[in-house]
């Protein structure tokens, strides 16, 4: 990079948020990387506020229009755990049934449409449709299968009504189940064809060490359920995590950041293959075995490789919850507010598409919400989003700048990062230092 | 088959003009000849909603800070303008729905439509007194292009 020169990209596509990104270089060194973010869904946490115990799910399903589900989940168990209630086997299995299919609608999303693009070298996932619609329509018939999942089982694809505290309003009969597994089993092949497509792009050489954070579960791969674990040795219940993470604010974003322990780290699709790939099937091992999987990941840039594993796993769990499939009856149980006159706390973690989220509401014995708080996958990587830029950036700044900037472009995409699902876009100014006075 | 769609989320304000006007011209025509739709939530669902349409009309509220009420008139031949487009992950734009058909061999022989600019996007709150003017209009309008009665 020249001294005086400049790059930036008004509209950076494919990357969820409203906000900007900055990275300042002085003397062929990066002095800061700095994802700023405008538009968190905090607001939420104190609308929360007075409301009653059984309003979270459907409030903060409102936070994402991809990932409600994962709102939805986190905000009753956390709910459940406050009001110590425990729901039933199979009203356990349909919620991760639901899951399953938010994890489809996401991942086909960001693989097929904003991801992919990147590696086979166009500006959008249309472009790649021009030259590859086959591809693309297979990527769309997954998320599809997805969609119909989560409208089976939730009312609609978006935003499901059919959730609430304790279970669900109604629950799907095993025949209506059923007739989804013809394109279920399609998006099953589908997701194989998937995982050997992306297993042959090009993946930029770069490796960080990163400190991984997932749920973790002794037999399952975690969807809905488990315990926080990191690849450092952390493995604590949902109800002590306020003890290791800590959010604080900066300057340049509305969003908290977070550290465990004071350290960085990572949530979402690495974190969570890292941490439990064991206990993948068989079948879903040999695919990712065969496309090259057989460890810990720390390129970033392979995330998209172990998100269509993750697709493909997730077709497979939704073939098998459906087969194994017991209409819970009734289809919710009862959850009454806490028994203490001083009220209680609860506490729930599920793995959204993007990573670990994390919620936590105190309840009144009346049932009312006295606080709240909400920490997305997306709020948690910002950090580890902003190493990975100064790491990869900095020995490379002797790039074309064009080339550089939509390589940085691609990193910042590795993560999905989906900040206020508010659906605009994001700014990358690369900067020398001499320009960033008066930025802000 | 001649189709007419109505995009909109019923909660939001003037987002629900595309649902209102889809919804009077159901009532106005014979669902032999023009089949109604109604779209809620993710648009990337047209590729899948139009199939088996010849002429698709689109109905849908725009927020582009233009007067409240404004009808614009597009037709998907000659590409959308900026007003239908934004930049997201999670959403796509009208605009990008029908490029994306467009690359697909999945748009309608013909695809054309009216977008209303919003007044008021508040959750709750009903037409503001603009757009529902320009729901008459655009309905009208609609209907005699469909060539049926009022």
């Amino acid at each position: 990079m020249t001294h005086g020169s400049r790059i930036s990209v008004p509209g950076l596509t494919r990357v969820e948020g409203e906000g900007g990104l900055e990275i300042v270089v002085s003397d062929g060194r990066i002095t800061e990387a700095r994802l700023d973010i405008y538009e968190p869904p905090r607001f939420f946490e104190a609308l929360l506020r007075g409301r009653q115990y059984t309003e979270p799910p459907d409030i903060t399903a409102r936070i994402c229009g991809i990932c409600p589900v994962a709102y939805q989940m986190s905000a009753c168990q956390a709910i459940e755990n406050g009001c110590r209630a425990t729901v039933t086997e199979d009203i356990r299995k349909l919620r991760r049934l639901l899951y399953c299919g938010e994890w489809m609608e996401s991942h086909a999303l960001h693989i097929y449409l904003l991801h992919a693009p990147d590696f086979l070298g166009y500006p959008s996932g249309i472009h790649l449709a021009r030259d590859h619609p086959d591809i693309v329509a297979r990527g769309l018939s997954i998320k599809k299968a997805g969609n119909h999942l989560m409208a089976a089982i939730g009312g609609r694809s978006v935003h499901p009504v059919n959730v609430k505290v304790g279970g669900f309003y109604r629950a799907p009969t095993a025949r209506e189940l059923r007739e989804l597994v013809p394109q279920l089993e399609q998006a099953r092949r589908d997701a194989e064809e998937t995982v050997t497509w992306v297993a042959g792009f090009d993946f930029p050489g770069f490796d960080r060490d990163y400190e991984f954070v997932s749920l973790r579960h002794p037999d399952q791969y975690p969807i809905t359920e488990g315990r926080i674990a990191a690849i450092s040795g952390l493995d604590i219940t949902p109800a002590e995590y306020d003890q290791h993470f800590t959010e604080f604010q900066v300057a340049h974003s509305t969003a908290l950041h977070s550290v465990l322990d004071g350290r960085t780290y990572l949530t979402g699709p690495l974190a969570r293959w890292s941490l439990n790939f064991g206990n993948l099937p068989a079948d879903v091992m040999r695919a990712a075995a065969a496309a090259g999987l057989n460890g810990t990941v720390t390129n970033p840039f392979r995330s998209i490789l172990v998100r269509a594993v993750e697709l493909l796993f997730a077709c497979d769990e939704a073939l098998r919850l459906i087969r194994e499939y017991r209409p819970p009856d009734p289809p919710a149980v009862a959850v009454t507010p806490p028994h203490s006159a001083t009220g209680a706390t609860g506490y729930g973690c599920t793995e959204a598409p993007r990573g670990l989220l994390y919620h936590r509401y105190a309840i009144a014995a009346d049932g009312t919400v006295t606080d709240a708080k909400i920490v997305p996958p997306t709020s948690q990587n910002q950090r580890a989003i902003e190493a990975d830029l100064r790491d990869f950036a900095e020995p490379r700044l002797g790039m074309d700048h064009e080339i550089l900037t939509s390589e940085c472009e691609q990193a910042v995409r590795n993560h999905d990062p989906c900040i206020s699902c508010a659906a605009h876009f994001l700014d990358l100014r690369l900067t020398p230092a001499e320009y960033s006075q008066g930025t802000r | 088959m001649i189709f007419v769609i109505g995009i909109g989320n019923p909660d939001r304000g003037d987002d629900a003009v595309g649902l209102a006007i889809a919804s009077r011209i159901k009532a106005a025509t014979n669902p032999a000849e023009v089949t109604v739709r109604e779209l809620v939530g993710d648009q990337l669902a047209l590729i899948d909603e139009w199939t088996g349409a010849t002429d698709v009309y689109l109905v849908d509220a725009v927020c582009s800070g233009g007067t409240p009420g404004t009808v614009y008139r597009f037709d998907a031949c000659d590409g959308l303008s900026e007003r239908f487009r934004h930049r997201g992950t999670h959403t796509f734009s009208l605009a990008d729905v029908i490029e994306l058909a467009r690359a697909l061999g999945r748009l309608p022989r013909q695809v054309a439509g009216f977008g209303i600019e919003g007044a008021d996007f508040t959750i709750g709150a009903g037409l503001s007194a603009e757009v529902a003017a320009a729901a008459d209009e655009v309905s009208a309008c609609l209907l005699a292009s469909l060539k049926v009665g009022v």
